[in-house]
């Protein structure tokens, strides 16, 4: 979607602000919005590219104007009453007023290490060849989709150069509407900063994204 | 986004409940009430970043590499075997890709559309990675960004930057610094900013740090 989350080239921001010896978090309901939206990936209820849709789905004022971990805990207020894991009536009584619905599994404190430890890949099994090679010219295609995308906008419509072929990995644009994993080939894909930016533009920056290969056409 | 940053220091004075604290601990009795979360377990994902995964693993793996040349060469070739070798491994690290810094390339990691991080060799990202200035700005005035960290690269060095708009999660592999032959890996680390892994900082020199 062309929300507020694809930020790339966008002006007006300004400057960036590192904070000397900044701490890992900065109070504590960010501590616990993190732990809660990790561990209530366990239940697999959805996956991370339905979170990353519900945390960009939002009016870009609105997205613009919360810290990370609020877009954070928003999506997943969003994403458990969307599945009737909770209800509007408990998050304002704050506490639980309708009996659970069942889950596939939780995260116990005796799973933690090795769930974090073995992570998620999404690499899959190849089932068919690969359509680009590397130093391959290619087009990002000019797409607009409403649902959920990882083909940002100043890419598209421009041409670069395969610089590395990845592998099969699942396929977010699906994956994030329930779809399935749908996977597909990914490429590292390297554009001159003059493509994306003009020819006034830094002539020494290239810039790469990783792009599945339906973003992609021969240029 | 980063309008909010000015709030946070104010969040330990409990006299005053911001509204988000509240939502965030509603919710938590709501899901432990329900059986759908372990507040041990959360208390243990949140240990786990705050006190023992963060920069100091991926300043291992860079010293490493500025040490062992056969290291080097495996890291370069897969990253996340090599990582692992180290004990690395795990969520937001699945996919990890070694970049080397040279005289003529400095490599700089974003990710435009939301937070990519390589968590288990750097934990979890600075509220500047996260920000609209560092995503709008990354990919399109790169130099500017770097000058918004003190840092100034020779004209002729080519600037790469990599979009993490997949599931691949980039470490910069910086420059060994001049004037450290010889030393160990644990002296090496001591040079390795988190920063620098990132690309938008550079190594300590040995100046730099306490002999």
């Amino acid at each position: 979607m062309n929300g507020a989350q694809d930020l790339g080239g966008m002006h007006g921001f300004g400057k960036v602000h590192p904070e000397p010896n900044e701490p890992v978090v900065h109070a504590e309901w960010e501590r616990r919005a993190f732990a809660l939206t990790l561990a209530m990936a366990m239940p697999g209820e959805w996956n991370i590219d339905m979170s990353r849709y519900a945390r960009e789905n939002r009016p870009p004022a609105e997205y613009l104007a919360m810290s990370y971990y609020q877009v954070w805990f928003a999506a997943l207020e969003t994403m458990l009453k969307e599945r009737a894991l909770v209800t509007d009536d408990e998050i304002v009584a704050g506490h639980a007023l309708h009996p659970p619905k069942p889950v596939a599994r939780t995260l116990s404190p005796s799973d933690v290490a090795q769930v974090l430890y073995r992570g998620a890949p999404t690499e899959r099994e190849i089932k068919s060849a690969a359509k680009f090679k590397a130093s391959d010219r290619v087009r990002a295609k000019t797409i607009n989709p409403v649902t959920h995308t990882r083909l940002p906008r100043y890419v598209r419509g421009h041409v670069g150069a395969i610089e590395r072929v990845i592998g099969c990995h699942v396929f977010p644009d699906s994956n994030a509407l329930g779809a399935g994993e749908n996977p597909q080939w990914l490429y590292t894909v390297r554009f001159d900063g003059r493509e994306l930016w003009g020819g006034d533009a830094d002539p020494s920056v290239v810039v790469s994204v990783d792009a599945w290969e339906p973003y992609l056409e021969p240029a | 986004m980063s309008g909010h940053d000015h709030n946070h220091h104010h969040d330990h004075d409990h006299s005053e409940l911001s509204e988000t604290q509240l939502r965030v601990r509603a919710l938590e009795t709501v899901l432990t009430e329900k059986g759908y979360v372990d507040p041990a377990a959360l208390d243990l994902l949140i240990e786990t970043y705050e006190k023992k995964v963060g920069p100091r693993n991926g300043a291992r793996v860079v010293a490493k590499a500025w040490a062992d040349p056969a290291y080097r060469a495996r890291l370069f070739k897969d990253a996340t075997p090599a990582i692992t070798e180290l004990g690395y491994a795990g969520r937001q690290g699945e996919h990890i890709v070694a970049l080397e810094d040279t005289p003529s390339l400095h490599h700089m990691v974003v990710c435009t559309l939301c937070s990519c991080y390589p968590w288990p060799v750097l934990g979890l990202p600075p509220v500047w990675y996260k920000s609209a200035p560092y995503r709008s700005r990354a990919v399109s005035d790169p130099r500017g960004v770097l000058a918004d960290f003190g840092v100034s690269l020779p004209a002729e060095t080519k600037i790469r930057v990599w979009d993490s708009t997949a599931e691949i999660r980039y470490l910069v592999i910086p420059m060994r610094p001049p004037g450290t032959e010889g030393w160990s890996e644990d002296k090496l680390s001591e040079l390795v900013t988190r920063d620098s892994m990132i690309g938008t900082g550079l190594p300590k020199r040995p100046q730099d740090i306490a002999p």
